[in-house]
């Protein structure tokens, strides 16, 4: 009987505590943050809202090599290759399906020239489903994105406009072919 | 077989072939570069290394090349023992390698990525500059990119020493090394396009391709039969987008082997192209506009005609759809949609197959061949994969040779040095000179007619019952005997000829001298090229009835059904306009816009060979069946779904397997409609396949249903089983870490043989002859006034449907006729002047020392002028107000004779 009365009691205790810590709460600093009107931090490598940027010299960089798309593992990301008159590869089309996408960065992680990123935008959501779908006037920025310095073509042997062969990074002249000097 | 242990494991394998097949052949990995199976083995890259142990308790061994060892009875040897020094060789290969995989069209399927990763070598150490390369203009199908290469030299080995092409080399020397022309230019060979899959990474990319380039996983594959001409090659085509995007080669050794000529792979372009028929259309009269029509309504019309019509069937449908229009029409109303005259030959060579003691020869048997004969063929142009094969064959000599000297047959440089150019008879009887003539003992060129003689008197004087034919000249007579004695000597002679001579008495006389070489026990090889890749499915499928064109044409019935066909190269232009104008109603089926087409009164949308499946019947009888690529867009069906009522292709492949003698095979070509594995179809697309979630995101970002193939077998689905678990229905070889095409020893039961599971296709013909008869020797010779008609065939131009293709024109030219330069001169002929053809038209004319005096070579299927105009003999004359047409581009034609000026 007393055992019951006693366990009525220490209920009707623990109540008026839980009040009290509660009421306590109105004198500590909010947590809830007044989004939109507060804008919270974002960190720079936070997996928002991919890209594609440009390099230094204000070309597209997506060399329309489909790494990104079949490292998608959600395959959210279609493109076709195109080359200009001078041989420089870039995508025709670069279509990202938002309303799969999980934004899980593997396009990013696969991308050999830096040009596709993610950024901490996440305000992506849409009333209508179709128009999450984003085609490349939509992705592409016109800067370099995270990565500042990195240019693709200057390093690969392939010759674009403006760049012939022998003239990348750490490559020598092209040879005489009709020598037989050492 | 010797019992040989590599790292431990017991192998037994064949002494004759070297270590590294014999080791890929037990499905281990080892590296390698330069050896290809279907060019043996030089040693150059160092890929191969592995460690062979003197006896068993030798510890430490010696490193030796994998390709450039015989296995040895009780040898043990070691892979992972090598490893060190492979990465080793990998690496230094890799210090001038550019930093190109992204933009390189071989990322992904490339060799080079494959044995790198295969290696271990991760990460570049060496910071030394990189060696460059500027590239080549190489014509229009291939790319060069010269700073990729490694130089394993197998490009080489492949263009100079397989394929005998001569404008292409080494230059330059030690890490400078560098492949290509002496001069920019387009590559010569009619095989170069297999230059993209033997070289181990991109020096060499497909440059059709490339224009409308995807990766090799986001294609959309099926096992499919290249409908270019009468040899039935196994390809692989692969679509995107719903449009097809390129074509490899898909192993068969009995077809194909590694192999395909380059108007099989860029010749497709068709399918993609605007002049496809994309809609039902109809006509109330002749020349009115074409009206959209419904496509069932447009169906019910095309039934209603059952019965009521007659049908013309065609050589380049597949047996399905020729079958379902002869059910619909009626047998006694289904004719032969080709020439009267080829109609003929097509029957003449299923006569020799089934009733003369020979052995129909496959390339295989070709490539073993010993002594060859080619009679009045061109084969270069005819049955292009034929002269790659007959190139190898007079190779054997050398192989011979080596067998004597004790050498082994895949030691290719050495076996070359000790034949110095030797090589097995190969005699060759045509009307022009041909692109085989380098190889040729003797190249006779005279009129098919001749030929035929010569032929005949060939076969009596290898055996005096056959019938003989009297005045040949001394020329003559040496070359009879030349060729008589070269054959019987022969351990597997060869007898090749075909119907592109159009010349009954040219078979008649193969016939005789493989049924000559029959001892009673060892029936002679036999090849007869046909045209078209269902010619002789078609042949079989009239069964012996006599409904030729000709008899269609003047058949008086008001009502006509044609099949994917354009009547207009098939007959006399006048015959088939009399005939259309007789009509009151005619529908056409085809994939592209044809002049018959356009004179329709109900035009329906054909599938190609990428969007439809069936059979095709090749040169040899074989039966194929090839599966479609991808779905076509509505309304486009194949055609023998237009032409039946809700049935699968199967079931129409069932009711001509029930047709036709022999015709049960047809149903072992394929597992069945029901077939699955572990529940699911075999998908046509690989397990990587990407953009599945985006690629149609623009039209609706609600995803479709996945595309159904009623059809079955395979589905239009990265879901199902690996091919590598099943191969059942092989499709694109691929085995983990081997992303390239080399994966495709996986597949095989043994390096260069038989797949393990795929079908090769099926024999329709039944050869079991074993009496001899003798057709006699009668040649009707050519009379009339004028100029001797000679065809010339071109693999580029001459075929219909891959004329269309644009890669395939800027190899083309337009209609033209040939001339003896003497006789050129007697028409006051220029090169720059054109020649009137009797009644048709003017063509440019291209002076040949190699046409005889009193014949004319004239161009067939060639844009400008209609091959079925022409009679026995023609009249020719200077044209006047000659303007040389724009498409007329003689650089294209490569013929050694040529005279520019």
């Amino acid at each position: 009987m007393l055992k019951a009365i006693g366990k009525q009691l220490y209920v009707l205790w623990s109540q008026v505590v839980t009040l009290a810590l509660v009421f306590t709460h109105l004198f500590k600093k909010k947590d809830t943050v007044e989004y939109p009107d507060v804008m919270p931090y974002m960190f720079p490598r936070w997996r928002g809202r991919i890209i594609l940027t440009r390099d230094p010299d204000g070309e597209e960089r997506c060399v329309a090599c489909n790494l990104c798309a079949v490292a998608c593992p959600v395959d959210c990301i279609a493109l076709q290759k195109t080359e200009d008159e001078n041989g420089r590869w870039y995508p025709e089309f670069f279509r990202i399906n938002f309303s799969r996408c999980i934004m899980c960065g593997f396009c990013e992680e696969a991308c050999p020239t830096h040009a596709i990123q993610l950024t901490p935008d996440f305000e992506m959501a849409e009333y209508v489903r179709q128009d999450m779908v984003w085609e490349k006037q939509h992705l592409l920025i016109s800067g370099t994105g995270k990565y500042h310095d990195y240019n693709f073509y200057k390093i690969a042997g392939k010759a674009i406009g403006g760049k012939g062969k022998g003239e990348a990074r750490n490559e020598l002249p092209p040879v005489d072919r009709r020598s037989l000097l050492p | 077989m010797v019992k040989i242990t590599v790292d431990g494991k017991v192998f037994e394998v064949d002494p004759n072939n070297n270590l590294l097949q014999e080791i890929l052949s037990q499905q281990e990995d080892l590296p390698y570069f330069c050896w290809h199976p279907a060019m043996g083995s030089v040693g150059s890259c160092r890929q191969c290394a592995i460690i062979e142990y003197a006896n068993d308790e030798d510890q430490r061994g010696r490193q030796v090349m994998a390709c450039m060892t015989s296995p040895r009875e009780g040898g043990r040897y070691s892979i992972a023992a090598a490893a060190k020094f492979r990465a080793q060789a990998i690496e230094s290969i890799m210090t001038k390698h550019p930093h190109d995989c992204p933009v390189c069209e071989e990322g992904g399927e490339c060799h080079l990525q494959d044995m790198t990763v295969m290696s271990g070598h991760t990460y570049r150490r060496y910071d030394g500059k990189k060696v460059t390369h500027t590239n080549q203009y190489l014509g229009p199908f291939i790319g060069h990119e010269m700073n990729r290469c490694i130089t394993c030299y197998r490009c080489v080995r492949y263009y100079k020493d397989y394929a005998g092409g001569k404008d292409f080399g080494p230059q330059a020397s030690h890490n400078h090394t560098y492949f290509g022309r002496f001069q920019e230019g387009p590559l010569e060979s009619e095989f170069s396009g297999n230059l993209v899959e033997v070289c181990p990474t991109g020096v060499f990319t497909d440059k059709v391709f490339s224009k409308h380039y995807s990766r090799k996983w986001d294609l959309q594959t099926a096992p499919s039969v290249c409908a270019a001409c009468g040899v039935g090659c196994n390809i692989t085509p692969g679509e995107r987008y719903g449009t097809l995007r390129r074509v490899v080669n898909r192993f068969n050794h009995e077809v194909n082997g590694y192999f395909i000529c380059d108007k099989g792979r860029f010749g497709t372009g068709y399918v993609n192209s605007d002049e496809r028929i994309r809609v039902a259309m109809t006509r109330t009269t002749r020349d009115a506009n074409p009206v959209l029509t419904d496509p069932a309504a447009a169906k019910a019309q095309l039934l209603s005609l059952k019965g009521k019509a007659i049908g013309i069937g065609s050589p380049r449908a597949s047996l399905e759809s020729n079958y379902a229009l002869r059910e619909l029409v009626g047998a006694e109303n289904f004719y032969a949609g080709v020439s009267d005259v080829e109609f003929g030959l097509l029957n003449q060579v299923l006569d020799i197959y089934q009733n003369r003691p020979v052995n129909i020869a496959n390339i295989k048997d070709i490539e073993d061949s010993d002594a060859v004969l080619i009679l009045g063929e061109d084969l270069t142009n005819t049955a292009a994969r034929l002269a790659l094969a007959v190139r190898q064959s007079a190779k054997n000599l050398a192989k011979e040779l080596a067998e004597q000297a004790k050498f082994p047959a895949w030691h290719d440089a050495a076996i070359r040095q000790l034949a110095m150019g030797r090589k097995s008879p190969v005699y060759i009887l045509a009307g022009h000179a041909t692109r085989l003539d380098d190889i040729a003992k003797k190249v006779h060129i005279a009129s098919a007619q001749d030929s035929a003689r010569i032929g005949f008197a060939v076969a009596h004087a290898l055996d005096a019952s056959a019938p003989a034919v009297s005045g040949l000249s001394e020329a003559e007579q040496a070359l009879v005997d030349s060729i008589a004695a070269d054959l019987k000597a022969a351990k597997r002679p060869l007898i090749i000829s075909g119907t592109s001579s159009l010349e009954p008495a040219l078979l008649n006389a193969a016939a005789n001298i493989a049924t000559a070489l029959f001892d009673g026990d060892k029936k002679a090889n036999l090849a007869l090229t046909v045209p078209e890749a269902n010619s002789l499915g078609l042949a079989l499928l009239m069964q012996g009835s006599s409904n030729t064109l000709g008899k269609a044409l003047s058949s008086g019935k008001k009502t006509a059904i044609v099949l994917e066909n354009d009547l207009y190269r098939r007959a006399p232009s006048a015959q088939v306009d009399a005939f259309i104008e007789s009509l009151d109603y005619l529908a056409v089926l085809d994939s592209l816009q044809h002049p018959t087409g356009e004179a329709a009164n109900l035009v329906l949308p054909a599938a190609t060979f990428a969007e439809s499946s069936g059979t095709f019947v090749n040169y040899e009888g074989r039966a194929q069946y090839f599966y479609s690529v991808f779905k076509p867009v509505a309304p486009i069906l194949a055609s023998c779904k237009w032409l039946t009522e809700g049935k699968k292709t199967q079931e129409i492949t069932a009711q001509i397997a029930a047709l036709l003698p022999n015709g049960e095979v047809l149903n072992k070509l394929t597992p069945g409609p029901d077939f699955t594995v572990a529940g699911m179809r075999v998908p046509r697309q690989q397990h990587r396949y990407s953009g599945r979630t985006a690629m149609r995101a623009h039209i609706n970002v609600h995803e479709p249903k996945q595309e159904q193939d009623e059809d079955g077998i395979l589905a239009y689905s990265m879901e199902g089983v690996p091919a590598l678990k099943d191969s059942t229905v092989f499709n694109t070889p691929w085995a983990p870490g081997w992303n390239s095409n080399q994966a495709l020893f996986k597949f095989e039961t043994a390096v260069g043989g038989p797949l393990k599971q795929a079908t090769v296709g099926e024999h329709l013909i039944v050869a079991n002859a074993s009496s001899k008869s003798w057709y006699a020797a009668d040649v009707q010779q050519v009379s009339g006034a004028g100029y001797r008609v000679v065809p010339l065939y071109h693999l580029f131009g001459s075929e219909e449907l891959t004329a269309r293709s644009e890669a395939i024109q800027a190899k083309a030219t337009s209609a033209y006729v040939a001339l003896n330069p003497a006789d050129a001169e007697k028409l006051g002929l220029g090169v720059t002047d054109g020649v009137q053809v009797q009644h048709n038209g003017s063509v440019p004319v291209l002076l040949r020392d190699s046409i005889l005096p009193g014949s004319v070579g004239i161009s067939v299927g060639l844009k400008g002028l209609n091959f079925q105009n022409m009679s026995a003999t023609v009249e020719l004359n200077k044209a006047n107000d000659w303007q040389t047409p724009k498409d007329w581009r003689s650089s294209n034609i490569i013929v050694s004779d040529k005279r520019d000026i």
